[in-house]
């Protein structure tokens, strides 16, 4: 089960992070050995984003992040390098479900006023978020209830496994 | 209430009245992956407790991302997922077969079937009537599992194409103006519907390119209607007895509808770092390039080198560019090579890759440099697509591409091709 209190710092990015930003094709060589390619996570967009990112941390981005590619490994090596949620403007379809079916809560919210550095509390049962920084609360869009529940499992595998098949 | 074509489908699929909005549960009947998204796939499917494919008939696998392998990594990914194809007897595609996308297209896709690919770029069988979409690799694990997923019924976008493409003028820059109109998330969730009078003149070919990049407005499913076009296509592959006509009801509802003259229409190209960045290739004359790369599931088509040879004919590559040719499949490299394309494109200079997706992908086979320029066929520009984050994509259609790789810059086709 995805745990429904999410504390960290915020990360901040841009519209249009997509996922050769997160996670290029000249390391399809180490998707194999995702350790390895974990250590190259928003490489691109943000240098040292991997020596930055603290456990719990969260990825706050502005529109269409994760455009591009159907690669999962996006997701997985966002999750890999310890980050808790993506609070996004909005997200690429592919990368919305990759995300939940990897237990990766993705939450769309008006992400204009959160600061790279701020502290922030996430309540994913309440649908909530508290800017700890500036101490101000954000709400975030609805999850289809499928979602909602694939990400409570942790992902669609283990949904699979406990269900055995969608329920909608 | 009339329905879309997504509507038609997914209700038909999943027996029930399926309308923008719901969320529905459908079987799947082609499931693919590729050798990029293929071996996490494979762990997730095996983490399962599913011990077998639901469909192993219809379960299919390419090696197409990185062939001939690059590295030792890539050559036991590939060896992973022979092993997979041997135990769970499901097909596969060894490297050189080309593009999953295309193979799709010539070999599996039918109209009205619901195909899902661990590729983003499986939208591009959409030009065949196919609700095909890309997905990740656990959803792609649960479907070689069950043989079904689930969906939200997309609304649509109503593309209503008029009119005649001028010379040199083609459907990369038809699909080109619509992405830079929509924008890079204009389309997200939505379907694409192409529609109007100018349907019935656009070629397989055309369409699959057009659907091929609906994902770069962030489109689920890009959808052609499937008429006389579709019929003689799939009859020319054997495949005749598989054709079903397909339109969208006249009193459909569309979320927007958006009417584009294809006369009106000139050469374009997409500027880093967004595919949604696009310009008329007249108004970047002068930007020089280092590199032309001819090919992918966008544009690697015998309709496409058949362009490209015209234009390239009796005449060289500028000394300062490269020009890297890859035709998307074998079968069209064998066609070309007797039409003669082959011969026009090693003349002027060309290098011929192996069917596949090549410099596509940043893996290999023509990465850049840094501050290098590649004007491309390819359906992405973003940054480091192709290997390099230090480089500069340009994308274009055959026709601007072959003509730039003569010029050494960008150059509108339209004075080269008559």
């Amino acid at each position: 089960m995805t745990t429904t209190l999410i504390k960290g710092k915020a990360h901040k990015f841009g519209d249009n992070i997509s996922t050769d930003l997160i996670i290029p094709g000249r390391y399809a060589h180490l998707r194999s050995s995702l350790p390895e390619l974990a250590k190259h996570v928003m490489e691109d967009a943000d240098p040292s984003f991997v020596a930055k990112a603290k456990p719990g941390d969260l990825i706050v981005a502005g529109k269409n992040f994760g455009l591009g590619s159907s690669r999962e490994h996006a997701a997985l090596v966002i999750k890999l390098a310890g980050i808790s949620a993506v609070l996004a403007k909005s997200v690429a379809r592919i990368f919305f479900r990759n995300a939940i079916n990897q237990g990766l809560p993705v939450l769309i919210c008006d992400t204009e006023k959160i600061n790279d550095g701020d502290e922030l509390e996430v309540d994913l049962k309440a649908g909530r978020i508290r800017n700890l920084t500036s101490n101000t609360e954000l709400v975030f869009g609805k999850i289809p209830e499928v979602m909602l529940n694939i990400m409570h499992e942790g992902g669609l595998i283990p949904y699979i496994n406990k269900y055995g098949d969608f329920k909608l | 209430m009339g329905r879309t074509i997504s509507e038609k489908i997914l209700s038909e699929k999943s027996g029930t009245d399926a309308r923008a909005g719901d969320m529905v549960i459908a079987p799947v009947d082609w499931v693919f992956v590729q050798d990029t998204t293929g071996p996490l796939t494979v762990k997730q499917f095996r983490e399962s407790k599913h011990a077998s494919l639901a469909k192993p008939q219809r379960t299919i696998i390419f090696l197409d991302h990185a062939v001939p392998s690059p590295n030792r990594q890539l050559s036991n990914d590939h060896q992973l997922l022979r092993q997979f194809a041997q135990e769970n007897n499901c097909h596969i595609f060894e490297g050189g077969h080309g593009i999953c996308h295309q193979l799709v297209a010539e070999k599996l896709a039918s109209p009205g079937e619901i195909i899902v690919g661990a590729d983003s770029h499986t939208v591009t069988a959409g030009g065949l009537s196919a609700f095909a979409t890309g997905m990740g690799s656990s959803d792609v694990a649960v479907v070689f599992a069950l043989g079904k997923t689930w969906f939200r019924v997309p609304e649509t976008f109503k593309i209503n194409l008029t009119g005649k493409f001028q010379k040199a003028v083609d459907a990369k820059d038809l699909v080109l103006y619509l992405i830079g109109k929509l924008g890079a998330d204009g389309a997200t969730y939505k379907a694409l519907e192409f529609s109007g009078n100018a349907v019935a003149s656009l070629t397989i070919p055309q369409r699959l390119t057009i659907a091929n990049m609906a994902v770069e407005a962030g489109a689920k499913v890009g959808l052609f209607p499937s008429d006389d076009i579709t019929k003689q296509y799939l009859q020319s592959q054997s495949r005749g007895t598989n054709y079903v006509p397909l339109y969208p009801d006249s009193d459909a509802i569309y979320e927007l509808v958006i009417d584009i003259n294809l006369a009106e229409l000139e050469p374009m190209v997409a500027m880093p770092h967004a595919v949604d960045n696009v310009a008329p290739a007249s108004s970047l004359a002068g930007t020089r390039i280092d590199q032309v790369f001819i090919g992918t599931c966008t544009n690697g088509r015998l309709y496409d080198l058949a362009i490209a040879a015209k234009i390239l004919k009796s005449k060289k590559c500028h000394p300062n560019v490269r020009l890297i040719i890859a035709p998307a499949s074998r079968k069209i490299l064998l066609d070309a090579m007797k039409a003669g394309y082959i011969e026009t494109f090693l003349q002027a200079g060309a290098m011929i890759l192996p069917p596949g997706c090549a410099a596509c992908v940043g893996i290999h086979q023509g990465i850049l440099g840094d501050n290098e320029v590649c004007l491309s066929t390819a359906n992405r520009n973003f940054k480091g697509r192709m290997g390099n984050p230090e480089a500069l994509i340009y994308l274009a259609s055959p026709a601007t591409a072959a003509a730039s790789a003569v010029t050494g810059e960008i150059t509108d086709p339209r004075g080269l091709l008559r």
